[in-house]
């Protein structure tokens, strides 16, 4: 029992510990959204789909994982093996790395840095190395083009993504994603979608800025995550599969699985900026540990729903609209915002 | 279809060393509506050739047809060639061979022949417009209308058991009369389908991203698509007021109140891809207004009463041509004192229509070039027959 107890006070087995939760959380959470996408779609398409395995067909996300497990793992001949393999692990520690600062609850966070957000950033670009070098190793040319499209597009996209964080840093006066919930913490009021925890006056005059820089960091977010309207890099029929054509079995699984759980990341990253964080709509009704826990999770799931629903709804958009939304939209009018959000918060 | 292999052009500017790619697209490829190959010469995402390679669908139709026992057995054959549209190649083909025979057929065969072929036309746009969706990324109208074509097939079905390939329409006559149900339900389809229809214009037809990608794109001038002889909704999407149904009618078409659809270059160019996938939305609605009237005055009669017990024609030819889904289907038969044609040839309208690919796909970025093989419509089993 003494050893017991040694054995988990120490210092690295408790980190080890810590970070697992995250990927206890990642594994569930993705089984929950490929069954969750594929009923909404299905809803939403007049079809019921999985109906067979298990009430409703819940147990079919464990029989596709085992289906996935069992197949056999095809590396290409001509294919460079090292990158090949590489590449999918690549992409998933990226999302991975950026869950040590996410703020899953008042009393949860893998670290608590004061580069929190800073880190994320820098953290989830890592998964662009990740698609070129599966384009590059895979030896095929539609690979090649969905890797070179999705470096473009995610590069682009990171700029206006980081000018609305930006705006919300300069309000928030912190990179420190636990502080920026508590900031927003005590009720629906103080959230910055409606202007945070600030006078009135500075409220209403932050809260157009506010909104427009949400919408900005939301279209960055679906295009940073490859999703519908701008899922161009693996557009499948366009490019058959983009740059996991050539990927089976285990390997394809780790892609759909970082592909999953970037989809929370970015979700993530907009509930703190925009939505509280873990903190309860009601103020201190139904807050606490657990209880903030469960607001983080939902206010995530909600928009992970929402990309969902969008996905299954729009047509998909060409390259060069694509960077046109980026670079003559969205990055103009987030700068116009830094400089608007600037003022007020001098003012 | 001219065979060449295309040379990739290189250029070397002052530091960098660029090379135009060449590019397989299909067979195996999702957005080629089958076992189309093209070779396609890319700058970056711009295309610069498009080479299409066919012929892995061919089943040698025209020669199987000169060695049967009779010319009905030809029927099942013709089904086959496009294959979402059955019922419209069985209608060209006894079309044809009804006016090289010389056959009367009665009024309520040529009834329900309209209202088949109707039927099937709205069927096969489901279809072209469905997979078009699909190639711009948007899935659900797909389902959507897959939904009502499950209606249509279940009418087919209820006639002559079939859901594809039906064997339905006969030299002379037709295989089976119409059930007694078949009035009510096809009448109750008519009403259901129009709320499809107003659905999937808001959800498809005039959404913002799906005008943005088609508008302006693989524009088809007027004269180039006379000139390829292009013919149905990617003629008319080109401004050309041209339809069989009207300017060279066949059984009593002329009989019905209906438009002609043309493209206006609404959303952008006369002739973009916009246009051609609006024809063939609107066309529904005119085909259902043609049914809606062949199917209040449908007339009483044998529908097996001219069949012919035993086809030997006088040796000469005939060409029958109608409006089928994708343009001008025809057939030219050719008989000799025989039971079986000496020669049996097929305008597929499908093959005509792709051969203008080359020129309209040029300039255009490889996701245009998606969007233009699927405003043309190809079904590879007419192009390959």
């Amino acid at each position: 029992m003494e050893n017991l107890i040694a054995f988990f006070s120490d210092p690295i087995v408790t980190t080890v510990l810590l970070a697992l939760i995250p990927l206890v959380f990642i594994l569930v959470y993705a089984l929950v959204t490929l069954y969750g996408e594929m009923k909404i779609a299905a809803h939403i398409q007049n079809r019921l789909a999985y109906m067979e395995t298990g009430w409703h067909g819940v147990l079919q996300p464990i029989a596709d994982m085992l289906k996935l497990l069992q197949k056999e793992d095809i590396i290409p001949e001509s294919a460079n093996k090292f990158l090949f393999i590489l590449a999918p692990y690549l992409v998933f520690m990226g999302t991975y790395a950026s869950f040590a600062v996410i703020p899953f609850s008042s009393g949860f966070i893998g670290s608590n840095i004061d580069l929190g957000i800073f880190y994320l950033i820098a953290a989830s670009s890592l998964v662009v190395v990740g698609l070129l070098m599966s384009g590059w190793a895979s030896n095929n040319k539609w690979s090649l083009f969905g890797a070179l499209r999705s470096a473009a597009q995610i590069v682009s996209y990171e700029i206006p993504g980081v000018l609305a964080i930006l705006g919300v840093v300069m309000v928030l006066g912190t990179m420190n994603m636990q502080t920026m919930s508590q900031l927003q913490d005590g009720g629906i009021q103080n959230w910055l979608i409606f202007g945070g925890n600030f006078p009135l006056a500075q409220k209403l005059a932050l809260l157009p800025f506010m909104v427009i820089l949400f919408v900005i960091y939301l279209l960055s977010s679906m295009a940073e995550v490859n999703r519908t309207p701008f899922d161009l890099p693996e557009a499948e029929s366009e490019l058959v599969q983009g740059y996991n054509t050539e990927y089976s079995g285990m390997k394809f699984a780790i892609f759909y699985l970082a592909e999953y759980a970037n989809l929370f990341l970015v979700s993530a990253v907009v509930v703190v900026m925009f939505f509280g964080g873990w903190s309860s709509p009601f103020g201190s009704f139904m807050s606490g540990t657990v209880w903030s826990a469960f607001w983080f999770i939902a206010k995530g799931m909600f928009f992970v729903f929402l990309n969902i629903w969008l996905r299954w709804t729009l047509p998909r958009l060409r390259v060069d609209q694509l960077m046109y939304v980026s670079w003559k939209v969205l990055t103009p009018f987030a700068l116009a915002c830094i400089i608007a959000v600037g003022f007020i918060m001098v003012m | 279809m001219i065979e060449t292999i295309a040379t990739p052009k290189t250029s070397t500017g002052k530091s960098l060393r660029t090379e135009e790619m060449i590019v397989n697209m299909g067979p195996q490829h999702p957005s080629t509506h089958g076992v189309l190959r093209l070779e396609v010469v890319l700058d970056g995402e711009i295309v610069v050739d498009v080479i299409p390679h066919l012929g892995y669908l061919h089943r040698c139709f025209e020669k199987h047809c000169e060695h049967m026992t009779s010319y009905q057995q030809v029927i099942p054959y013709v089904d086959r060639m496009d294959y979402v549209a059955a019922m419209t190649n069985e209608f060209a083909f006894v079309v044809a061979a009804e006016k090289m025979l010389k056959i009367e057929v009665p009024e309520r065969v040529h009834y329900i022949r309209i209202i088949m072929a109707e039927l099937q036309r709205i069927a096969s746009h489901l279809i072209a417009i469905g997979t078009f969706g699909i190639d711009m990324g948007a899935f659900t109208p797909f389902l959507y209308y897959f939904r009502d074509r499950e209606k249509i097939l279940e009418l087919f079905e209820m006639t002559c058991g079939a859901r594809l390939l039906y064997n339905y329409m006969w030299i002379g006559g037709l295989s089976h009369d119409i059930p007694p149900q078949f009035v009510e339900k096809t009448k109750e389809f008519c009403t259901d389908f129009k709320k499809t229809l107003k659905e999937v214009n808001d959800l498809l037809n005039y959404n913002e991203i799906f005008i943005k990608r088609t508008a302006n794109v693989g524009i088809l001038p007027k004269d180039l698509a006379v000139n390829y002889a292009c013919s149905g909704p990617m003629l008319r999407g080109s401004g050309v007021n041209f339809d069989l149904r009207r300017d060279d009618p066949y059984t009593l078409y002329n009989k019905f109140e209906w438009d002609v659809i043309v493209g206006k270059g609404e959303m952008g160019t006369v002739g973009d891809v916009w246009d051609r996938n609006i024809v063939r939305q609107r066309e529904m609605w005119e085909s259902l207004r043609i049914i809606e009237q062949a199917i209040a005055g449908i007339p009483e009669g044998d529908v097996q009463k001219a069949i012919p017990k035993r086809i030997r024609p006088v040796p000469g030819d005939a060409y029958g041509r109608i409006e089928g889904p994708r343009g001008e289907l025809g057939f030219y038969i050719v008989a000799e004192d025989n039971v079986t044609p000496y020669r049996i040839k097929a305008r597929a309208p499908a093959f005509v229509n792709l051969s203008v690919i080359n020129e309209i796909s040029k300039g255009a970025m490889l996701a245009d070039l998606v969007a233009i093989i699927g405003s043309i419509d190809i079904v590879l089993g007419e192009v390959d027959r």
